[in-house]
């Protein structure tokens, strides 16, 4: 038995297993995003016109908003393309992302069971329907999971003047998963919801759910895309980022981004100002 | 129950038309888990034996530990290799993580502990047996570790389904030191997972059922080479 043949084999299969499969090329970035805009085939849609026009591949890593963020923080993801703008402001100014461009905008909608328990339906304002909810404690069915649409949520309960915390678990339920997720177990329970426009009219197992309220100024959903900062991480693709950013914010990027629709209605309504074009 | 048929004819449509985005993440599943097997198999087997074989002090509380590290969660295997691999993290240098390598890495963490504990226990059963015979013979211990392991190869197999099956079916870890990213690290759990969240219970149902089809190919394929294997030894 020779062992240091064997010793050397054995060594050469690992460290070939671990990096032979590591990287192909260098022209990609990667991309720390929301589940929204991954789930619901804009990214499929939209990025393959920008890989041909660049030839830069994006791989999309697809979280919720904290995490995303967490991700860009630590280094992770060359650009970060999100929707809570307040945290995404955070980021810029603590250093950690050069400059923030709006990209796309759609708006929050409650989802809640066809036959409305709560009578929410024709409200006069999304606080009053959420107040309903509480008041009816019908079951809700949130995030929970520190993403755009949690914070989004959490800041109307406040408004609304609602402690969910402490009905945590009787009536509030938290999945702590993805909107995917949220609206699946929504649909098991006969809940009521909030979701983004662009995950609920992508999703498939509608089940006995329905728009319950939509059309208030507080639903915006606002989408926001940050170079993370070269000078916090040497390793950052800057230069491909930027040209990432910069065909978002384009008029072929926007045009590309109004254009995607299903069933003929569009998910995202393009809104860069019209001097990053 | 629609689910379940819709699901059935779901994934005999996606064998039968070879889906090029299937047959894309079923090789990627098969690479990764089957390179994890292989490279934990590397370290495992050895270090199974020496348990069985060497007399050292602290070797129970060592024997113990390594099943117990065979219901490591992989979530937290994930996250613990996502802050060595993160820019942030120690290895941050190597770029590693969204790779396959990262989730290889991964998988050969949780597949370790299911080998090394398995040889050890087949190799201590056959050194009970042939220990006297190996040391009048007077082979030296690492040559009686390579009768031993030779001896027990079929058993030894199982030990690798065992493994391979851990590999390919968890998804915490892959989810999040591979990231989901289409056509770079999106393996068959995290396509069900993802399928999942977009509502679409009959794709997702029918990928799981090709899963256990491929499971169950490679399962036959060993069984039948322990088969062949037993019959030509006698």
């Amino acid at each position: 038995m020779k062992r240091p043949v064997w010793s050397a084999v054995a060594f050469a299969v690992i460290v070939a297993g671990l990096c032979g499969v590591a990287d192909a090329g260098d022209r990609y970035i990667t991309v720390a995003s929301t589940t929204s805009t991954a789930n619901s085939g804009l990214f499929k849609d939209i990025l393959p016109r920008f890989t041909r026009k660049s030839g830069i591949e994006v791989r999309v890593v697809a979280v919720g908003t904290g995490q995303a963020i967490r991700l860009a923080r630590n280094g992770d993801a060359d650009v970060l393309f999100v929707h809570h703008r307040k945290s995404e402001e955070k980021f810029v100014s603590e250093g950690y992302g050069v400059k923030r461009f709006d990209v796309m905008y759609n708006d929050f909608i409650v989802i809640g069971p066809k036959n409305d328990p709560a009578k929410i339906k024709g409200v006069s304002d999304v606080v009053k329907g959420l107040s309903s909810i509480a008041a009816a404690t019908a079951p809700f069915v949130s995030r929970g999971d520190d993403s755009g649409t949690h914070k989004k949520e959490l800041a109307l309960w406040r408004e609304a003047g609602v402690d969910v915390k402490t009905a945590s678990g009787t009536w509030y339920r938290e999945t702590g998963s993805g909107m995917g997720a949220t609206l699946n177990t929504a649909a098991a329970m006969g809940a009521y919801t909030l979701a983004d426009r662009g995950t609920w009219l992508s999703f498939a197992n509608k089940e006995g759910l329905a728009i319950a309220y939509e059309g208030d100024k507080r639903l915006l959903n606002l989408y926001g895309v940050i170079l993370v900062n070269p000078k916090r991480h040497k390793h950052i693709k800057a230069e491909m980022g930027q040209t990432f950013i910069d065909w978002l914010v384009s008029d072929e990027g926007q045009k590309a981004i109004g254009d995607f629709r299903i069933g003929g209605k569009p998910l995202f309504n393009p809104n860069a100002p019209a001097d990053t074009r | 129950m629609t689910d379940f048929s819709d699901a059935l004819t779901t994934a005999l449509t996606l064998v039968a038309t070879m889906d090029r985005d299937l047959t894309e993440i079923v090789l990627l599943s098969l690479r990764v888990s089957l390179t994890a097997v292989a490279i934990a198999a590397i370290i495992g087997l050895p270090l199974g034996a020496a348990l069985a074989l060497l007399r050292f002090p602290g070797r129970k509380v060592v024997i113990v530990l390594m099943s117990a590290l065979m219901g490591l969660p992989p979530v937290v295997v994930g996250l613990a290799v996502y802050l060595l691999l993160s820019r942030s993290g120690p290895f941050g240098t190597f770029g590693l993580l969204f790779n396959p390598g990262a989730m290889i890495l991964a998988q050969v963490i949780l597949v370790i502990p299911i080998i090394a504990s398995l040889t050890q226990q087949v190799t201590e059963d056959l050194w009970h047996e042939y220990e006297e015979q190996l040391q009048s013979l007077g082979a030296s211990t690492m040559e009686s570790v390579w009768t031993l392991l030779w001896d027990g190869r079929y058993s030894l197999m199982t030990a690798h389904l065992a493994g391979f099956g851990r590999a390919s079916a968890e998804v915490g870890a892959v989810m999040i030191v591979g990231g989901n990213i289409d056509h770079v690290t999106r393996v068959m759990t995290t396509s069900i997972a993802l399928e999942v969240s977009k509502g679409d219970l009959p794709l997702a149902l029918g990928l799981g059922l090709v899963l256990i089809f491929l499971s169950l190919c490679i399962n036959m394929g060993v069984h039948s080479l322990q088969t062949v294997g037993r019959r030509w030894q006698r």
